[in-house]
C-alpha cells in the first residue's frame, strides 16, 4: 500500500508515493535519482548514506522515507550553491580528503553537521565528530585536514 | 627519469574529485537501465552441510518474482569457477606441486562448504521483492562436521571437507626452495650460536571496501551483445572469463568498471555473482542488477591473510641472522578463488625481508577449512612475510639485548641489485638511509632515554621498528597465473585540436591516475593538465589491459604510457621536420614545441603538428611525408624485466595502559621509498590509508568464526574497522631511490603502508610489555588480550 509523502529536498518541494517500508536512502536514490547518498551497511554503522534531515546529519539507511514526510532534506547534491562549492567540499578537494569517493558524500555532510555545532573544532574533536562515518582509503588524516581547512574558510 | 619536472612532483589536487564531492560519481549501484530487474542471492547459513531439498515454490508465487534458480538449473550453463592458480597439468602455477581443487559452482548443488555459500538466486521487479522471495525459499540441510582450525585440519584423522581428496590438503610444498637449501638450513641452524622458535597466528582479515560488490548485466537481444557494469579491479579479465565460461564471444562483451568504491584486492576475482547476473540477463532478455549487502559482503567476498607460521631461526652472538626454517599453514577456506593457493608464495619469497640470512627453507601447507576463501588483500603475502622478518629481528635483539635498529643494520642487504636467499633480485635500495631518516625524525635516542625513565616509573612505553621491503609493479608475466599476463598497455592520442586522450589498461579505483597520468603527460608533451583526459576501465574503449593491483598503476601503466609518449614525440618530430623542411634527426621536441635544434626559431607547436597529422593535406601529390600514416597516436605494451622493490622504515611509539590493556599510539613516523614520486599528496594518501589498514590488523580486526563455522564478526558492529578516532597522526617522510626497471623510476606505494605498519605497531606494543617478560601475543592486540597477558605475567 503506497503512502503519499511530501518533503523539501535541496530546496525543492517534492511529493510522491512510497511503500511504507521503503528506506529514505532508497527513496532518494530510486525515486528522486539523487544517488550521492550510498548504501554500504544498512545498519547505520558506516555513514555512507548520511544526509541532513531538518539540518541534522542522519543515516538515511535506517530511516523510512515516510518518517521524513514534511521534513527538509539536504543531500550532497544540494551543497553547491550558485555554482560555488561548499567550503567543506572545497576542503575535501584541496586536502585530498578522498580516494575512491564512496564514503565522501556522507563524510562531507557529517562534517557540515559537525561544523554547524562546533565551528572551530580541534583535530581530536573532528576525529570524534566523524567517528560515525567510515573511510577505508584515507586513514582519515586528510579528512581531518579537509574539515580543519573548511572551518577556517567558514570563519572568514 | 623525467628531465625538467614541472607538474610531476607537485601536490596537485585531483581531477577526479569534483564528481565525488558533488555526489555525481557513478558507481555500479547508481546505474539504472530501462526494464531492469533485480537479482538477490540466497546464502547458506550453515558452514558445512548436505543439501537434501530446496523448495522454491512459495518464492516463485510472490507477485513480482520473475525467476528463481537453484544449482541444478545452471548445470551446463555456468561451469565450475576456474582457480587460476592451477595450471594445465593440475599443479600449483608457481610451486609446481599437485593441487586439489574442488568444483566450485556459482550455486551449490549437493552441499555447502561455508557460511555465505550461494544456494539460489531470485530475479524480481524490485530489490525489496527479491529479498522477500529469498525469505520464502526453504532449504532442508543435513549438517556435516565443521573443520575450522587449519593446523588441526591438516592432521590425519580430521573430518574431511571434500571426501574425494581423502584429506584437507589443497597442496603441500614440503621442501622449498630445494633439497640442498633444506640441508644447508638444517646445518646452519645446528651451527648457529643461538636458536629460537617463533609461532605466529597471522589472523584472517576482511578487506571491507566501502562499496559492496555489485554488477549490472545488459544483454542486448537484437545485437547479441553484452554490456556488464561491475565493481572490479580487472575489467578485461572479467571480459575474458565471462566469455570463456559462458560461451559468449569475447568481442561481443563490453565490461565497464564505473567508479569503484575501493578494492584492496577484494575485487580482483571474477565472482559467482558476476556469472549469475549475466546468465539471468541473457535468460530473461532484460538488464539485471545485483548489489551485495554488507552482511553478504563479509561472508562471500574474499578474506585476506590467515597464516599460522612456525619459524625456527639461527643467529650468532654479534646479531647476525644466519638461518631460517619456516612452516606455513594456510587457512585457505572451502573453495579456491583465482589466486587463493598462490598468495603465500609472495610470503615465502619475501620473508627474509631486507636481510641476508645465508640459509633458508620453507614448507607450505595449504589447508581447506569451512570458511570463505582467502585471496589477495592489500599487501597479499608481503605483510605476512614482513611480520616474520621483523619478529625475527626483534627476537634477536631481545635475546642479545641489542638495539633493534642495530640488529637490522647488521643484517641489511647493502649491495644492489641485491640477491636475498629467496632467489629474487631486489632492483635498488638503500635501507640504511631510510632507517637513518626514520630515527632522526622520531628522535630515536631521546625516545629510548625517555623509555628508560618511563620504565623506572612503572609505565609501559614501547618503541617499535619495522624495516620492510616489498614487491610491486606486478610484474613480469611469467609470474602471472595461466591465461593472463602481468604486462600493461596504453594508447596516447593527440587529437586534431591538440587535446590529449590517454587510454590505459590499468583500472584505478581511488589511486588517482586520472591526475597523475595527466601530470606526466603535461610535462612530457607540454599541454595543460586540463587538456589531458585519462580513460580507463571500459573494455570497448581501452586496449586490453591487466587492471590495478600489486601497486602497479604508475610502475606498469605509467611506463606503458611513457613508451607511447615517446612514440608520439618521435612522430611529431617527423611531421614537424616535414612541415619545416628539415630532417627529423635535426629536430628537438621540448614541451610541445618542435624545433630545429640548431635554430629554435624554426618551430611548430604540437597543436599545429596534430592538426597537420589529421587534415593531412599537403602541398600536392607526392608532398606528404614519406612513410608516415595520418593521425598522431601510439599504443605500447610494457613487459618489465623485473618487479620493483619499494622499502622503508616505520617507527611507532606507544603507551600501554597497565590497568586496561589499551594501546595508545603516541607517534607514528613512516619513511617510505617508492622511487620517483609523481604526486606527493596522493602518495601520502596511499601511505596513510595503508598504515590504517596495518594498524587495523595489529590492534583491532579479526575475522572470527565460531566452532560451528558462523562468522561472528559478520557485521560492522562486530568487525572493528578503524574509525577516525582510532588512528594516530601519521608523520610521513620519504627517501627517493629510483627503480631501474622503468624509465619513470617509480616503484609503487599502494601497499607499503600496510606492510610497514603492522609489524611496527606490533613490535612497539611488545617492546612496551617486554619488562613484564611478555614475548608474544597474537594479533589483534585488543585491550582484553593485552590485559590478560599482563595479568598472567604479573601472577607468574
Amino acid at each position: 500500500m503506497a503512502v503519499s509523502i511530501r518533503m523539501e529536498v535541496n530546496g525543492q518541494q517534492m511529493s510522491g508515493e512510497t511503500e511504507p517500508r521503503m528506506l529514505l536512502v532508497h527513496y532518494l536514490r530510486e525515486k528522486l535519482m539523487l544517488t550521492g547518498a550510498h548504501v554500504a551497511c544498512e545498519s547505520s554503522m558506516c555513514g555512507a548514506c548520511t544526509v541532513l534531515v531538518d539540518g541534522k546529519a542522519v543515516k538515511s539507511c535506517t530511516m523510512f522515507a515516510v518518517q521524513a514526510d514534511g521534513s527538509k532534506v539536504t543531500t550532497v547534491e544540494g551543497l553547491k550553491q550558485n555554482g560555488a562549492y561548499h567550503p567543506v567540499q572545497e576542503g575535501f578537494w584541496e586536502e585530498h580528503g578522498l580516494q575512491c569517493g564512496f564514503c565522501t558524500p556522507g563524510m562531507i555532510l557529517a562534517a557540515v553537521d559537525l561544523l554547524q555545532n562546533n565551528p572551530n573544532p580541534s583535530d581530536e574533536e573532528i576525529k570524534h565528530g566523524l567517528e560515525g562515518n567510515l573511510c577505508r582509503c584515507t586513514g582519515y588524516q586528510h579528512i581531518v585536514n579537509a574539515v580543519r581547512s573548511a572551518a577556517k574558510k567558514m570563519q572568514r | 627519469m623525467i628531465a625538467t619536472p614541472n607538474k610531476v612532483g607537485q601536490p596537485i589536487k585531483r581531477k577526479e574529485d569534483p564528481r565525488f564531492i558533488t555526489g555525481k560519481g557513478r558507481f555500479t549501484d547508481d546505474i539504472k537501465l530501462p526494464g531492469m530487474l533485480h537479482m538477490a542471492v540466497l546464502r547458506s547459513d550453515r558452514a558445512h552441510a548436505r543439501i537434501r531439498k530446496i523448495d522454491t515454490r512459495k518464492a516463485e508465487a510472490i507477485p513480482g518474482v520473475v525467476k528463481v534458480l537453484i544449482g541444478k538449473d545452471i548445470v551446463g550453463a555456468i561451469p565450475p569457477l576456474p582457480c587460476a592458480a592451477k595450471n594445465a597439468e593440475g599443479n600449483h602455477w608457481l610451486a609446481g606441486v599437485p593441487m586439489n581443487v574442488p568444483d566450485y559452482t556459482a550455486l551449490a548443488t549437493d552441499k555447502v562448504g561455508f557460511v555465505g555459500h550461494n544456494i539460489a538466486v531470485v530475479v524480481a521487479n524490485d530489490p525489496y521483492t527479491a529479498q522477500d522471495a529469498l525469505d520464502a525459499i526453504k532449504v532442508d540441510f543435513e549438517d556435516l562436521p565443521v573443520v575450522m582450525d587449519p593446523v588441526k585440519a591438516a592432521q590425519p584423522g580430521s573430518p574431511v571437507i571434500h571426501e574425494q581428496f581423502g584429506n584437507n590438503l589443497v597442496f603441500n610444498v614440503p621442501g622449498g626452495p630445494s633439497p640442498e637449501a633444506i640441508a644447508a638450513t638444517e646445518e646452519a641452524l645446528k651451527n648457529a650460536q643461538h636458536r629460537a622458535h617463533i609461532e605466529i597466528d597471522n589472523q584472517r582479515l576482511i578487506p571491507m571496501a566501502m562499496e559492496p560488490r555489485a554488477a549490472v548485466a545488459d544483454w542486448d537481444v537484437g545485437r547479441e551483445n553484452l554490456t556488464v557494469y561491475t565493481s572490479t579491479q580487472i575489467p578485461h579479465w572479467v571480459r575474458t572469463f565471462l566469455g570463456l565460461m559462458l560461451g559468449i564471444a569475447e568481442h561481443r562483451i563490453r565490461v565497464v568498471a564505473p567508479d569503484v568504491g575501493g578494492g584492496f584486492g577484494s575485487k580482483l576475482n571474477v565472482y559467482p555473482e558476476e556469472y549469475l547476473v549475466v546468465h539471468c540477463s541473457r535468460l530473461l532478455g532484460r538488464p539485471v542488477k545485483w548489489t551485495n549487502r554488507r552482511r553478504e559482503e563479509f561472508t562471500n567476498t574474499i578474506h585476506g591473510r590467515g597464516q599460522v607460521q612456525h619459524i625456527d631461526i639461527g643467529f650468532n652472538s654479534d646479531g647476525t641472522w644466519t638461518a631460517m626454517k619456516a612452516k606455513l599453514y594456510l587457512d585457505l577456506g572451502a573453495y579456491m578463488m583465482a589466486l587463493t593457493p598462490g598468495i603465500a608464495t609472495f610470503t615465502v619469497v619475501m620473508m627474509t625481508g631486507c636481510y641476508k640470512p645465508k640459509a633458508y627453507c620453507f614448507e607450505q601447507v595449504g589447508v581447506f577449512t569451512n570458511k570463505m576463501a582467502t585471496d589477495a588483500y592489500r599487501g597479499a603475502g608481503r605483510p605476512e612475510a614482513t611480520f616474520i622478518a621483523e619478529k625475527v629481528m626483534d627476537t634477536i635483539a631481545a635475546t642479545l639485548k641489542m638495539d633493534p635498529t642495530e640488529v637490522r643494520r647488521k643484517n641489511y642487504l647493502t649491495e644492489f641489485p641485491a640477491t636475498p636467499p629467496t632467489g629474487l633480485v631486489y632492483d635498488s635500495g638503500d635501507y640504511n638511509k631510510a632507517m637513518d631518516k626514520a630515527k632522526q625524525v622520531v628522535g630515536y635516542d631521546a625516545l629510548r632515554r625517555e623509555q628508560q625513565q618511563a620504565r623506572a616509573q612503572g609505565r609501559l612505553m614501547g618503541i617499535g621498528v619495522c624495516s620492510y621491503v616489498e614487491l610491486c609493479g606486478v610484474g613480469p608475466s611469467f609470474l602471472a597465473p595461466p591465461g593472463v599476463g602481468f604486462w600493461e598497455s596504453c594508447t596516447v592520442r593527440v587529437e586534431p585540436t591538440g587535446l590529449v586522450t590517454v587510454l590505459t589498461g590499468i583500472s584505478p579505483h581511488g589511486q588517482g591516475e586520472e591526475t597523475t597520468f595527466a601530470q606526466i603527460v603535461s610535462d612530457q608533451l607540454g599541454v595543460p593538465m586540463e587538456n589531458v583526459r585519462v580513460v580507463h576501465s571500459d573494455t570497448d574503449a581501452v586496449p586490453y589491459g591487466n587492471g590495478t593491483y600489486g601497486s602497479r598503476g604508475i610502475a606498469m601503466g605509467g611506463q606503458a604510457m611513457m613508451m607511447s609518449i615517446d612514440k608520439v614525440k618521435d612522430k611529431a618530430k617527423q611531421l614537424g621536420a616535414h612541415m619545416l623542411d628539415a630532417q627529423k634527426e635535426s629536430m628537438t621536441f621540448d614541451r610541445g614545441d618542435i624545433y630545429v635544434t640548431s635554430n629554435p626559431q624554426r618551430k611548430v607547436t604540437l597543436g599545429q603538428v596534430a592538426m597537420a597529422a589529421y587534415d593531412f593535406s599537403w602541398k600536392g601529390p607526392g608532398t606528404a611525408p614519406p612513410g608516415v600514416e595520418p593521425g598522431l597516436e601510439a599504443t605500447s605494451r610494457f613487459e618489465p624485466s623485473n618487479l620493483t622493490f619499494p622499502f622503508g622504515t616505520h617507527i611507532c611509539v606507544v603507551d600501554v595502559d597497565k590497568e586496561t590493556g589499551e594501546v595508545a599510539i603516541k607517534r607514528y613516523v613512516a619513511v617510505d621509498d617508492c622511487g620517483t614520486i609523481i604526486n606527493p599528496l596522493i602518495v601520502d594518501g596511499q601511505v596513510h590509508g595503508g598504515i590504517a589498514q596495518g594498524l587495523a590488523q595489529s590492534l583491532y580486526e579479526d575475522a572470527v568464526y565460531d566452532a560451528d563455522g558462523q562468522l561472528v564478526t559478520g557485521e560492522l558492529l562486530e568487525y572493528a574497522v578503524p574509525k577516525s578516532s582510532m588512528v594516530p597522526h601519521y608523520e610521513t617522510h620519504h627517501t627517493v631511490t629510483p627503480s631501474p626497471v622503468n624509465s619513470l623510476g617509480a616503484k609503487g606505494i599502494g601497499e607499503a603502508g600496510t606492510i610497514g605498519s603492522t609489524a611496527a605497531i606490533f613490535n612497539a606494543v611488545m617492546d612496551a610489555l617486554a619488562p613484564l617478560g611478555i614475548k608474544h601475543i597474537d594479533m589483534p592486540l585488543k585491550p582484553e588480550k593485552v590485559w590478560r597477558a599482563i595479568q598472567k605475567a604479573k601472577s607468574a
